[in-house]
């Protein structure tokens, strides 16, 4: 069957990008996190009729297909499972066209999110979602998993950025969602596809949404002596009536971990440091920081330091952003979770977090969206050491049900994908995971699309009767 | 605060026969002819720390605003009706282009289903991507998927300032261009207004960069149509008119009918309508 679907292929799209040999399978077996599939055949379309063709020579075969972009995923959403088609993006990354005076662009899904805002600079503009993985990753990926990142915290997610896309569904038919015109009548089916996590059809043109670039911006950092005291700021900053363009946080072994790497004069004796980004018009600008000084030190704040120039706003950002490069030093692997609570309630989930970790003999570091009560607990251990994988997956589930019984939900960024599939039931009953099935349907009625995550399959949701009462909310 | 019974919603909106759902009917409520039901109303909670509210959906907009403005927040969706009415209608208002659309309001809601079902979509965080976006699919479908029972909505800050400004104009896009991130900026081919937001000094600042003056409000809007059409073409527009500049929404005094869409998308329309509605009892007769 193989054999035959990959013949069909290279005729279809041409003989050097459809792979078939051991090797070259094993590299798309996973994305960024630990769950492993297999993929049958790997190809790399040019064109939209190429990946039409992709999907229909799926379908003929009865194989699933699953798009890939840069596979940087960290929850398995394209992972291949069954023997699945891999359409890996990479060769689409083309900007088509872009509309400065509009702030718009489409552009094919493979492109790289950073190659987006670098293309767009000289404009006055950039891409406002920018995870931390964006010199990596696609904006195809960041569609289907409507990702998010630091600078999120005012300007939204993925979802606030898309204004259109062409997909491939699963019948092979090529369909515009949304797109240039604002409120067209109907249903929001762009926004039902952004965040399907490849389950609904491949995007194969994208249209962004583009953001003026801030004409100042300040960035601050702030130690503080205890967790609860950052997460406090974080709080009262907001409570304040401000939306930070960031407002980012890392404990001290993050810190110790970073300052070692890049020797930015961290504070490695603070239990925690928060980095506060204000963009905008001088004046509001100048008259948030003035508030934002006052409020760090009311709650706690030993210093403030304040980027002087751009060089030092670099460095303090590099900090952040390297933090995952920084902590590779320290063991070898981590497992890095994703889930979002209240502001509020940041200082007790937190706290549950490091004891989880003592729990479960782990080392546990955090840097996190604190703005938007986004946490990534990062995991870091040597998987050589015996036993360790079950006490990391047994911590990462205590750590998930601890956020949704906060009152949060299970991912904030990440997606659900294969990771969290089995968690879903903690967060809905069976009607709303009905409901999510239904949406599925109508753009699938295949199910060929990536089949296998983010819905758990019933036998799944039995598991999750042994959740505590008490953890549903 | 309030309790939202939304077992008795469900009850109301029952199993078989075919169930309208109206808010305050600004919008002409639902179909004509069939039993209508209305969403409970009030104001369940404010979180002005977590810039969320939770309310009943038949809460008037009006008042939600009027309870928000209380901790120094508002709402980005059009005043006059109910907030289940302007989410189910899923228009923005002349704000949109610095307030963002309607659809990025809604972060969780319960609603009734076809088969009388409470079901929740979404979640109460402002960053949430576990599982599909149904609340998204939610946003302008005209009650036609469900009926919307309780929502948790994103608030936003009231601005220390906001004034209005206008200058003349024949090419809104140099007014357009010169501002950083204007709430409004509206034209009728000969007069560009501004709804400018933030520090007062910004404000008048930003006046001046871009050749305006302050004046008393926006225009009134024409009623004969309101049309999406892509920013760029916004410039092209003729007749009585006022456009939202980086928008591209035109109020016209003519009536318009908007180009059709295409087979595949009514396709899927059709075949979301059939999975959660599959009698067509919900809001029937309209056509989403
Ligand atoms: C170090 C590190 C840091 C990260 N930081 C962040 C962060 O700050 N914020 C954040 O949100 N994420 C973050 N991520 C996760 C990841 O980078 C994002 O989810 C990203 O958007 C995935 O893009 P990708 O191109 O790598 O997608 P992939 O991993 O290739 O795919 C992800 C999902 O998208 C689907 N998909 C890909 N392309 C398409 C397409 N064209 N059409 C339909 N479906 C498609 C796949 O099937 C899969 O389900 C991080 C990851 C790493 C490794
Ligand atoms: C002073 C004033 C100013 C206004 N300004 C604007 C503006 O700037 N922009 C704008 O777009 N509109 C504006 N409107 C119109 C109006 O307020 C909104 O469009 C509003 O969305 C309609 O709300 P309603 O409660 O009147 O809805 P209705 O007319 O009662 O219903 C509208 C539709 O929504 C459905 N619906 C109602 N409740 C629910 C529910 N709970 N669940 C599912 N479906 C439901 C109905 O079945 C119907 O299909 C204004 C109105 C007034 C009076």
């Amino acid at each position: 069957m193989t054999e035959a679907l990959a013949a069909e292929l290279r005729l279809a799209l041409s003989p050097d990008r459809v792979r078939t040999n051991s090797t070259e399978l094993g590299l798309y077996r996973r994305d960024a996190s630990n769950i492993e599939g297999s993929a049958s055949v790997v190809c790399f379309p040019l064109t939209v009729a190429e990946v039409q063709a992709a999907v229909l020579a799926a379908a003929r075969h009865g194989v699933p297909f699953v798009a890939r972009g840069a596979g940087t995923g960290l929850a398995g959403g394209a992972t291949p499972l069954d023997g699945a088609l891999v359409i890996a993006t990479t060769k689409m990354q083309r900007v088509l066209s872009v509309d400065a005076v509009h702030r718009m662009a489409w552009v094919e899904p493979g492109l790289l999110n950073l190659d987006l805002t670098r293309e767009v600079t000289a404009l006055g503009l950039h891409f406002a979602p920018d995870p931390s993985s964006q010199q990596s990753c696609s904006i195809g990926g960041n569609v289907a998993n409507n990702s998010g990142g630091p600078h999120c915290l005012a300007d939204g997610v993925t979802a606030s950025h898309v204004l259109g896309v062409e997909v491939v569904l699963s019948d092979g038919s090529v369909v515009q969602l949304g797109g240039e015109e604002p409120e067209v009548e109907g249903l929001d089916l762009r926004g039902a596809f952004v965040g399907s996590e490849g389950m609904f059809g491949i995007a194969t043109k994208v249209l962004v949404r583009l953001t003026q670039n801030a004409p100042t911006v300040r960035t601050m950092l702030m130690d503080f002596a205890s967790v609860e005291a950052g997460a406090q700021t974080v709080s009262a900053i907001i409570a304040a009536g401000m939306v930070p363009a960031a407002l980012e946080m890392m404990d001290q072994l993050c810190v110790q971990a970073v300052e070692e790497y890049i020797h930015a004069g961290l504070p490695v004796h603070a239990a925690a440091v928060l980095l506060v980004e204000v963009a905008g018009l001088p004046h509001g600008l100048e008259a948030d920081v003035a508030r934002i000084v006052e409020i760090g030190p009311a709650h706690g704040a030993g210093t403030v330091r304040i980027a002087q120039d751009e060089a030092e706003r670099a460095l303090l950002w590099k900090g952040r952003k390297t933090a995952f490069g920084a902590i590779a030093r320290i063991k070898p692997n981590y497992y890095l979770h994703d889930t979002v609570v209240p502001r509020r309630m940041l200082p007790e989930v937190l706290r549950q977090v490091y004891a989880i970790a003592d729990r479960y003999q782990l080392l546990v570091m955090n840097v996190f969206h604190a703005g938007d009560g986004n946490l990534h607990p990062l995991l870091v251990f040597d998987k050589r050491e015996p036993g360790v994988m079950e006490r990391v997956h047994a911590a990462g589930e205590a750590i998930v049900r601890a956020s949704v019984a906060a009152g949060g939900v299970l991912s904030g960024e990440h997606g659900i994908g294969l990771e969290k599939r089995d968690f879903m039931p903690l967060m809905f009953e069976p009607a709303d995971l009905a409901a999510q099935a239904a949406m599925r349907r109508a753009f699938d009625p295949s199910g060929l699309a990536n089949p296998f995550k983010v819905l758990p399959s019933p036998a799944a949701c039995g598991d999750a009767q042994h959740v505590p009462p008490g953890a549903w909310v | 605060m309030g309790v939202i019974d939304l077992d008795a919603f469900a009850h109301e909106v029952g199993v078989d026969d075919p169930v309208a759902v109206a808010g305050l009917c600004t919008r002409g409520g639902g179909p004509a002819g069939v039993r209508t039901v209305a969403a409970p109303s009030g104001i369940l909670w404010v979180q002005p720390d977590e810039m969320i509210v939770c309310c009943g959906a038949g809460t008037p907009v009006d008042e939600l605003v009027d309870a928000l403005a209380e901790h120094g927040q508002t709402v980005a969706l059009p005043a006059g009706g109910t907030v289940g009415g302007a989410l189910s209608v899923g228009h923005s208002d002349h704000r949109r282009l610095g307030y963002g659309p309607v659809r990025d309001v809604l972060l969780q809601a319960r609603y009734v289903s076809a088969t009388g079902d409470v079901v929740k979509a979404g979640g109460p965080t402002v960053k949430n991507v576990s599982g599909f976006d149904l609340c998204r699919l939610l946003v302008g479908a005209r009650g036609t998927l469900g009926f919307l029972g309780e929502v948790i909505l994103r608030t936003r800050p009231l601005p220390p300032s906001s004034q209005w400004m206008s200058a003349p104009a024949t090419d809104p896009d140099t007014v357009f261009t010169r501002l950083h991130r204007p709430v409004s900026v509206l034209w009728n081919g000969t007069t560009v207004w501004a709804l400018l937001e933030g520090h007062p000094f910004d404000v008048a600042e930003q006046a001046d960069a871009a050749g305006l003056a302050a004046c008393a409000g926006p225009p009134p809007l024409p009623q004969g149509s309101r049309r999406s059409v892509p920013p760029a073409a916004v410039v092209d527009q003729r007749g009585e008119f006022v456009t939202e500049v980086g928008v591209g929404i035109v109020h016209h005094a003519e009536p318009w009918s908007a180009p059709p869409r295409s087979a595949r998308v009514l396709e899927l329309t059709r075949a979301v309508k059939a999975e959660f509605d599959p009698t067509g009892r919900l809001n029937p007769g309209i056509d989403v």
